[in-house]
């Protein structure tokens, strides 16, 4: 009868063990077993690896939740974080308000002949962080130096580099992928670059780099395809660059400040 | 309380047995879930339905990833690996075996074993948590389970592969 059956692989042993077996398959693994002491010594040993696992941790679940893991509690905590980027956010509309209105004005100021003021820490770092996401958002070969899978050597790289501690944002929880980093100039010394990338393809970079400026809020500024989010904080300034989608992009640009938030805290 | 915060609060017991598994220390293991609940609840407009339990393992195997390289990059710290032989006798000699037994093992190959004979999670959610094809989650189950056997009969563990 045995002969008559499919050979059984290693597979099908592992999940004879672990209940993955489609219907029907699992008494002819049995009886197979039954026939082959030495494959049957093998998933008893097997078993016996997952019961002591259970037998270890299992009451893990049982024990009373520290003060720390009650859901109201990190709910506050949560919110208390979400309420800083909420003003951020909130101050971002402002000064695109006002980056509009400045740009109407320096326009009727140009027909008054007014000096345009110098541009701002602000607008230089915008302006190369938005000339490095269009020169290398479109590159298919050689978007970056350095891949992502080599994240903890390009941490160390562009620390040094940097003159600080780089925290490379994991935004795998909401979609997107570390393709890597480069060096770039900046208008203020060396600058980091990292890109991330969609399943779609949708890029996003973030441009960062050492500054001396105070801490700002959060700034929006949109051009014709890509748009930026600016702020600066812990004597660094980031630039947060994607596709011209203020909802999508106010999202990956969330994500990033509250790790960035998060490390801040921590270190 | 909203029903997304009462499905996360479900989860939380769970949560905390994976992560007292996969570091082997409580302090370590609850900053994890705390993270993880912090992570889930600012996320839950990126949450699109489906299994919120798998969702929320994602989000802890993620963040100890993260936290494992940061360790990496302190060269100070002692390596949370144990090569003693495994004990022989004691009450609590089984649980220290299969704990430092566990230490030798891959971080992939760990967390696989770990959500399918702690967790309960079948083979097709341990793919959707690793992000991997459900083929590369039993290998990495069956390398763990031969890495384990290997270092509970005795022998030397086996070099670490790296993949």
């Amino acid at each position: 009868m045995i002969d008559r059956e499919l050979p059984v692989t290693e597979d099908e042993l592992h999940a004879y063990v672990d209940g993955e077996l489609p219907a029907g398959r699992k008494e002819a693994v049995t009886a197979w077993l039954a026939a082959h002491p030495e494959q049957a010594a093998l998933v008893a040993a097997w078993q016996a690896q997952a019961d002591a696992i259970r037998a270890h941790y299992g009451a893990v679940a049982q024990e009373p939740l520290p003060a720390r893991l009650k859901l109201d509690r990190v709910i506050r905590t949560s919110r208390a974080a979400g309420r800083r980027w909420q003003a951020m956010a909130a101050a971002a509309a402002v000064a695109v308000f006002m980056i509009g209105g400045a740009t109407g004005w320096m326009a009727r100021g140009a027909s008054a002949s007014a000096p345009a003021p110098a541009p701002s820490v602000f607008e230089r770092f915008t302006a190369e962080a938005l000339e490095a996401y269009r020169l290398y958002v479109v590159e298919v070969r050689h978007p970056v130096e350095v891949p992502g899978s080599e994240r903890k050597h390009m941490t160390q790289w562009l620390s040094k580099r940097l003159g600080y501690e780089q925290r490379i944002p994991d935004l795998q929880p909401i979609g997107l992928r570390l393709v890597g980093g480069r060096l770039l100039p900046g208008p203020t010394g060396a600058a980091a670059f990292y890109m991330y990338e969609g399943a779609s393809g949708e890029r996003f970079t973030i441009y960062c780099a050492r500054v001396e400026t105070p801490e700002t809020a959060l700034r929006f500024k949109e051009g014709e395809r890509a748009a930026a989010f600016y702020w600066a904080g812990d004597n660094a300034a980031y630039v947060v660059s994607g596709p011209a989608n203020r909802e999508r992009l106010e999202t990956v640009t969330k994500a990033i400040y509250e790790q960035m938030d998060a490390g801040a805290k921590k270190s | 309380m909203a029903t997304f915060q009462k499905d996360v609060e479900s989860t939380i017991p769970a949560l905390r047995r994976y992560a007292r598994a996969l570091t082997r220390d409580a302090d370590i293991a609850d900053d994890l879930v705390q993270d993880t609940l912090v992570r889930a609840l600012r996320s839950e407009h990126l949450f699109h339905g489906g299994e919120l339990r798998s969702w929320m393992y994602t989000i802890l195997t993620n963040l100890n990833r993260n936290r494992l390289r940061s360790l990496a990059r302190r060269p100070a710290m002692s390596s949370i690996d144990d090569n003693d032989a495994p004990d022989l006798a004691g009450p609590e000699a089984g649980g220290r075996d299969i704990e430092r037994a566990l230490a030798t093992l891959v971080e992939d190959q760990r967390n696989a074993l770990l959500l399918v004979v702690l967790e309960g999670l079948s083979y097709r959610e341990v793919a959707e948590v690793q992000g991997v094809p459900i083929g590369t989650v039993m290998s990495r189950l069956a390398r763990a389970r031969a890495q384990i056997k290997t270092y509970l009969e005795g022998g030397r563990p086996t070099l670490r592969r790296v993949k």
